[in-house]
């Protein structure tokens, strides 16, 4: 079993939980240690309850994980509601002036701070903060030194002072429990490696600005807005002209027409904004004008619940827009996929002109994870496809020298001329044309161009297909239990397997990253050899189990779903399966045990 | 590398004429907006590859596949959204924008509203029929109140919206009006707003033949009345056109109502594209600066 050692903090929202979150991820991640950091908070700017859970360890985390070892509740409620889940082991740090601790299992040690004694509280209203945040890790046997360098940073812009006293603070939580708590068990372990950490929404602007993009349009909705954040900061730098538009339907409209100018234009939305969007997805199939949208996915329908995940946009992205038009539909596998998937799905909508659309959701979008800044590549593989940005001799007059935009071809695939290069004015239109632009849908209707043109657009699919790799079966063929998913369970399922493996059941993994094209032959394929399959998602209905049914007509022996707003944890899989294995049944709907 | 090019010949309106002819009903008010159009284009002798007409859907929307430029023919309502996506792309583009009432005032009128405020550097031009004429006939949000449409039989009790009153409120730059039967006036308006830096918004009376039967050349001849053709009227003054905005009845003025030439453009303001248009911008980010962004979450 992977060692990891997990942090939860609790409190309400404005209580400043996210401040020893940042300092223990970048201790962590400074000292060669990777981390996970989920938060679950709710749709409120002060008050209600937020609950982060840091985990970390040598080897990568890729997850939540099922255990807390430490928890940090800032004030009364988060005691109430979470020190239940500490087993033996673990510790609880709190506030002995404002709080008082519950029962808690046996083997938990509670570990009460005299905050109003180690510091002057009238002065600092977050002291509590960072002196639970000194006794952790003294209790993890980190060194001083590693916190003094991180709260220095943290507030060196305050000044002198303000640094000196804060560090002073930190000291005399981590000195109080030097001497009052017993250390954890294993201490964490010190590497070489620096890791960047960053949350999904970060790795797909900074994927953005990595595969060349230089216009995001966005509307603001959570959990997609920390990509318009990121690209509205860094865009002077970057060379991305960023707007904020009226609504997501003028956000897609004039991504549209500035990848249509030549550029490579992104937004990001969530399903709501999306659902507004889809028109915009049919214009640019049809033009023939690739653009790719970001979509994050939140808990539906409607409002919905707008902090929450869960992945139930699938059909709503393979039914976008009416009618029939060739779509690449990609979920990142993790945060590092967030900023890979970008610049490699620009290149297929580029080559194919034609929309991709990445789907995401609040558990990578919001989540943060280590990443090795090696794996940042600034430089991949740029593929523009057959773009017409220059003009040639023969094309300097007026007319257009016969050039067709919607020319027919054997690959679907015209080569596009952007607007401004001489010789080859033409007509991007919406309404079904001819192969050099003409409207045919008023007076030139005409079923033999129509039928057509429409097979030329469709003959992309074929192409769109050879580009993308089908999925690889990840463990031992021969295992027991095969886990197929899709997108952001990837780490839960991986740790799933290696559980269930640990318990005698052996377990391999399938996860889809491309959906559209499926690849489905492959799949059958892979999933011929198998024993005991089962589809686990986040969302109610199975519906990529559904899918999947509809273009294979696969059907596996069990189904595991969660749709409470909340992520898998690995227990809630690996118990599901065992549950099925028993034959008790084949859905596993697992109830979530922390309550946020 | 440097191509050879043939030096430019001078744009003709022969150069300007589509690959087909316009769909428009006999007389439709349109014919007139092209030809405007297309004489404004020759006058000031802009090179049709650099010239991009976008629209939406409907009647006069059909107006990029009549006109030898590049052109977009979008979603309805969204071609102001589309042009100013591609004018931020690439600012070197002259931009016009044509359509409809119900297209731009309609289905269309959140983006007509933020495109005025953002001061995007096109022409956007309105052939206002006050009525819906591609789906044969219903109340527009021109349409006057009692007007009687195939959607209101009994009459319309909406009152229209006033487009020039709104672009004043929304804070166009450049705002004008003119009517189809007018042709030189027009081409003078559609010139100047091809020239203006800022978003240029012009109104234009492109009488619907086949579906209003109240708002007809007849109707609208007599009741046009040029600003231009009074000597005391000062179109930089907001408060005298909004005065003028509101003139409905035996006399509708047409001409320039507004103009304002020291508000910066949206590409103007974004100094992004102060190295050149987008669309010439390096893809690659300089290592130092990728260094700066990794640097952020070490």
């Amino acid at each position: 079993m992977r060692q990891t050692f997990a942090i939860g903090i609790g409190g309400a929202a404005g209580q400043g939980v996210a401040t020893p979150g940042d300092i223990f991820a970048k201790i962590f991640s400074r000292r060669g240690l990777h981390l996970n950091a989920y938060n679950a908070y709710q749709s409120i700017i002060r008050g209600g309850h937020t609950f982060l859970t840091i985990r970390t360890g040598p080897e990568k985390v890729t997850n939540m994980g099922d255990r807390l070892d430490l928890l940090v509740p800032l004030n009364q409620d988060a005691m109430n509601r979470h020190l239940g889940l500490l087993t033996s082991g673990a510790a609880c740090i709190y506030n002995a002036d404002t709080i008082k601790p519950g029962a808690a299992a046996e083997g938990v040690q509670l570990c009460p701070l005299p905050v109003s004694t180690l510091t002057d509280i009238a002065r600092h209203k977050v002291a509590q903060n960072t002196l639970a945040v000194g006794a952790g890790l003294s209790m993890m046997g980190i060194g001083f030194q590693a916190l003094e360098e991180v709260v220095s940073e943290q507030f060196k812009k305050k000044g002198q002072p303000v640094v000196a006293e804060n560090v002073g603070i930190a000291r005399a939580g981590y000195d109080y429990a030097t001497s009052n708590f017993t250390p954890f068990a294993r201490p964490l372990p010190l590497a070489e490696n620096r890791y960047a950490v960053l949350s999904g929404n970060v790795a797909m602007a900074m994927g953005g600005a990595a595969a060349g993009v230089k216009f995001y349009s966005a509307y603001p909705m959570s959990p997609s807005t920390g990509v318009l954040h990121w690209m509205a900061a860094h865009a002077r730098k970057a060379g991305i002209m960023v707007r904020q538009v009226e609504d997501e339907i003028g956000v897609v409209n004039m991504a549209i027409g500035a990848a249509h100018a030549g550029v490579r234009s992104m937004c990001a939305t969530s399903g709501g904004g999306f659902a507004l969007m889809s028109e915009g997805l049919g214009m640019s199939a049809m033009m023939e004008t690739p653009v790719v949208v970001i979509d994050c996915q939140r808990a539906g329908p409607s409002t919905g619940v707008p902090t929450k995940t869960e992945q139930g946009d699938l059909w709503q992205m393979l039914g976008a827009a009416f009618g029939d038009y060739p779509r690449v539909l990609a979920a990142p596998l993790d945060i590092g996929d967030c900023f890979k998937i970008i610049p490699e799905i620009f290149n297929i909508a580029d080559r194919f002109q034609c929309p991709g659309i990445v789907l995401c959701d609040l558990l990578l979008s919001e989540g943060r994870l280590s990443v090795d800044p090696k794996d940042l590549d600034f430089n991949p593989v740029i593929d523009r496809g057959e773009l017409i940005t220059t003009a040639t001799p023969a094309s300097s007059t007026p007319g257009n020298g016969g050039y067709k935009r919607y020319k027919i071809t054997e690959s679907g695939i015209s080569p596009r001329a952007i607007p401004g290069v001489p010789g080859h004015t033409h007509t991007a239109a919406t309404d079904e044309h001819e192969e050099d632009g003409i409207l045919i849908s008023d007076e030139f209707t005409n079923p033999t161009k129509r039928r057509a043109m429409m097979e030329k657009r469709m003959r992309k699919v074929a192409g769109i297909e050879a580009a993308v790799p089908p999925p690889a079966l990840v463990g031992p063929r021969d295992a027991e239990v095969t886990l197929i998913g899709w997108g952001s369970t990837k780490g839960v399922i991986e740790e799933a397997c290696e559980i269930l493996t640990e318990q005698g059941i052996s377990a391999n993994q399938l996860q889809i990253r491309w959906l559209v094209p499926l690849h489905g032959e492959a799949i059958l394929d892979i999933l011929e050899d198998t024993r005991h399959t089962f589809i686990v998602e986040n969302n109610y209905s199975g519906q990529f189990a559904r899918y999947l049914r509809s273009e294979t007509s696969y059907v596996p022996n069990g189904y595991i779903r969660k749709y409470d707003g909340e992520p898998f944890m690995p227990h809630h899989i690996v118990e599901a399966v065992k549950e099925q294995l028993g034959g008790k049944s084949k859905l596993s709907v697992p109830v979530h045990e922390i309550m946020v | 590398m440097a191509t050879v090019l043939a030096p430019p010949k001078n744009l003709t309106m022969a150069d300007l004429k589509g690959r087909v002819d316009p769909d428009w009903c006999p007389g439709c008010g349109d014919f007139g907006v092209l030809a405007a159009v297309e004489k404004a284009l020759v006058e000031l002798q802009i090179p049709n590859h650099n010239v991009v007409t976008i629209s939406g859907i409907g009647c006069s929307s059909n107006f990029p596949g009549f006109i030898n430029t590049y052109g977009m023919h979008t979603l309805h309502g969204r071609a102001l959204a589309v042009a100013t996506g591609l004018k931020l792309a690439n600012h070197e583009l002259t931009v016009l924008v044509t359509g409809g009432d119900g297209d731009g005032f309609g289905i269309g009128g959140n983006h007509f509203v933020h495109t005025m405020r953002r001061n995007v550097d096109l022409l956007y031009i309105v052939m206002d029929n006050q009525i819906y004429g591609l789906t044969t006939g219903q109340t527009s949000p021109t349409s006057r109140i009692g007007m009687k449409t195939k959607s209101m039989p009994f009459g319309n009790i909406e009152a229209p919206v006033n487009p020039i009153s709104l672009a004043l409120a929304a804070g166009a730059t450049f705002i004008a009006r003119g009517f189809s039967g007018e042709q030189k006036h027009l081409t003078q308006l559609i010139k100047q707003g091809i020239q203006h830096k800022g978003f240029s918004f012009l109104d234009v009376f492109s009488p619907c033949v086949t579906y209003n039967l109240d708002n007809t050349y007849q109707w609208f001849r007599p009741r046009m009345k040029k600003l231009e053709d009074d000597p005391t009227y000062d179109c930089a003054d907001w408060m005298a056109a909004m005065g003028k905005s509101l003139l409905w009845g035996e006399e509708i003025p047409i001409g320039k109502f507004f103009e304002r030439t020291d508000v910066p453009t949206l590409h103007g303001a974004e100094p992004v594209l102060n190295t050149g248009p987008l669309v010439r911008g390096d893809l690659q980010i300089p290592p130092d600066v990728v260094a700066s962004f990794i640097a952020e979450l070490m």
